[in-house]
């Protein structure tokens, strides 16, 4: 993990520097040859948003490494949202540079000019960056099973077959291995996001985006989901979680990420941060979550 | 008494307790309800009295008029102008109503233009027009743009009187649909699209796949409407052609002058079509509902044998018991 060295290393008020790599992250010893330079998954440069005449991003910073699991917390509005959407380009950014694995997001760099890319091309960047909504949006007329095996199908262009047993071994997986023919209002809202998870890895992508994924569900159901998600980290996705599940960020994430009013207040290790805040604005947002 | 259950829900906790006696009410009186009922027998009393007493009604004559061959050529003609002036209708609303939810303005604003001048036009205004177009373009001819044509028809072979009926129902109806359509798309959640983006998935593939699907619960329903509204519509040809039920009828009135029994033959089978219709209805929006609901409501068939089954005992038609075993909670 520790193998790029990051720009600027622990003291970083303004912060717009993140992902600062944990020191002993437990899959550390992963890591292999210490002299390639790795790519980032994800790279922000002074990404700025504007709905309008509103800024909602200004200038985030911050970079996630391969198998990094990094968690962006903060109030509402602070445009954790937004700015997990502008990774696969569901918004289009105004000024910055944003890229996965290597690749702008959404655009094409000919000489010092962009260029937007066709909607085949967007899409097909989009295939290799799961999505997993805050309200699940599991298509409701299809079941369980047609909810994931529809886009290797129709998009991957996977034999069905193929397409079916691999769905059947990710409903395994997410624990609901007996309701592939469930449709998605016979399902528990934990159920239909797990569901949600498991259609987005059927696409076997790179990088997986969490949109407050926990937050609309009964406090009971919340564990299901999490150890789902825990299990995935485990097994080395590359994750970023917009999330107020501090416990979650704190066990599982390499690097949180505090944002407020559209800037990265503050980033590190979750254990520090969430314990022992530098900024003001942290601490007193961690005294209303905790 | 009512202390006394108070007393006894506060105190339960945990307790084992007898359970509160069955509540036997006397039921609220509804006098408005058998006044309703007994006017409304009158009446009925009243009409099946006409019905049967009434010779001026010449039953014999709608029972001989029913099944001629002329009615049922009338019937058939009409049937054909509904379903193919229905499926341009749904298909040219299907294409207007993405047309007119496109980015492209160009494209969004001629939709809007084609469904402006369609709506407010009448129908009729617009069968006369196709009926006559001959009179403003006498060919038509397939070619280059103000260059040379490669091949060109006489409009009057190529528009023929059912051609303009159909183009003259058809066209009007697509304006209509698209509205229809357009509004089903747009109740379709957001998110849907979004999810489907974020697999991969392009702008036509998702529209076809995710939103039309989930639209048609919308869309169905006032569809039908359409589609008896047009039923009858086309009686309106009768001004231009001369082949629909209708036309059928008033010919053979016109000859023997028995008007209102020829009118009740009509009647009777734009009836039975539009039963026909509103049964088969039904059954799609029943296909459309999967997973809009816990489980399917059993339909009246099943309800019925399952009636039979409770009833009267009657166990071989046992299957469908089980297939209901879903369906419980969605009733």
């Amino acid at each position: 993990m520790t193998t790029v060295p990051t720009p600027e290393d622990g003291a970083a008020p303004e912060a717009s520097g993140a992902g600062a790599a944990p020191a002993e992250d437990p899959r550390a010893g992963m890591a292999t040859a210490t002299t390639v330079p790795v790519t980032p998954m994800v790279e922000a440069l002074e990404v700025h948003k504007s709905y309008g005449r509103v800024e909602v991003l200004k200038g985030i910073t911050l970079k996630v490494m391969p198998g990094e699991v990094m968690c962006l917390i903060g109030p509402s509005g602070s445009g954790k949202s937004t700015f997990l959407r502008c990774i696969n380009h569901l918004e289009k950014i105004n000024a910055g540079r944003l890229s996965v694995d290597g690749a702008l997001v959404g655009y094409r760099e000919r000489g010092d000019r962009l260029h937007e890319l066709r909607e085949r091309e967007v899409a097909g960047q989009r295939t290799e960056i799961g999505m997993v909504f805050q309200r699940f949006n599991l298509f409701p007329h299809m079941t369980a099973l047609e909810n994931i095996t529809e886009a290797p199908i129709r998009v991957k262009r996977e034999p069905k077959d193929a397409a079916r047993a691999h769905a059947r071994e990710l409903l395994e997986k997410v624990g609901l291995g007996d309701r592939a023919g469930a449709y998605p209002n016979q399902l528990s809202g934990g159920q239909q996001q797990r569901v949600a998870i498991a259609r987005a890895l059927a696409m076997q992508p790179k990088l997986m985006l969490f949109d407050e994924p926990t937050s609309a569900l009964d406090p009971e159901l919340v564990g299901d989901v999490l150890a789902v998600m825990r299990q995935l980290a485990d097994d080395g996705m590359t994750m970023i979680v917009v999330t107020h599940e501090m416990g979650f960020a704190r066990e599982v994430g390499d690097a949180v990420v505090f944002m407020d009013g559209g800037v990265v207040v503050e980033s590190g290790d979750p254990r520090e941060v969430l314990t022992d805040p530098r900024h003001e604005r942290t601490r007193s947002f961690l005294s209303k979550v905790l | 008494m009512s202390e006394q259950v108070s007393a006894q829900t506060t105190s339960a906790e945990g307790e084992h307790r007898a359970r509160p006696e069955t509540i036997r009410a006397v039921p609220v009186r509804h006098p408005g309800r058998w006044v309703a009922a007994a006017v409304i027998a009158v009446l009925l009393a009243m009409l099946v009295h006409n019905l049967a007493t009434n010779t001026r009604w010449q039953g014999w004559i709608i029972n001989q008029y029913l099944f001629t061959s002329q009615v049922l050529h009338g019937l058939l003609a009409t049937l054909w102008l509904t379903v193919i002036a229905m499926v341009i209708g749904v298909f040219g609303g299907v294409i207007l109503a993405v047309m007119r939810l496109s980015e492209n303005p160009v494209v969004s604003a001629s939709a809007w233009v084609y469904i402006w001048f369609f709506r407010g036009t009448p129908v009729l205004v617009q069968l006369i027009f196709w009926y006559n177009v001959a009179a403003l373009f006498p060919t038509i001819s397939i070619g280059v743009p103000f260059g040379p044509a490669f091949h060109t028809w006489s409009t009057t072979t190529l528009v023929t009187t059912f051609a303009a009926s159909i183009l003259g129902l058809g066209l009007n109806e697509a304006a209509y649909m698209s509205e229809i359509v357009r509004a089903g798309i747009l109740s379709v959640d957001e998110g849907q699209s979004e999810a489907a983006s974020a697999l991969g998935m392009r702008r036509l593939l998702i529209m076809r796949r995710i939103v039309l699907p989930q639209a048609m619960r919308v869309i169905i329903p006032p569809t039908g409407n359409e589609t008896i509204s047009m039923l009858k519509t086309t009686s309106l040809v009768s001004v231009i052609a001369s082949f629909d039920l209708l036309v059928s009828v008033q010919r053979i009135y016109n000859a023997n002058y028995k008007v209102i029994p020829l009118l009740v033959v009509a009647s009777i089978w734009y009836l039975v079509v539009t039963s026909v219709l509103t049964v088969g209805q039904y059954y799609v929006e029943r296909h459309y509902a999967r997973g809009s609901m816990r489980g399917l409501p059993p339909t009246p068939p099943q309800k019925f044998r399952e009636f039979f089954v409770r009833h009267i005992g009657i166990t071989h038609a046992a299957p469908v018991i089980p297939e209901r075993d879903t369906g419980g909670a969605g009733s």
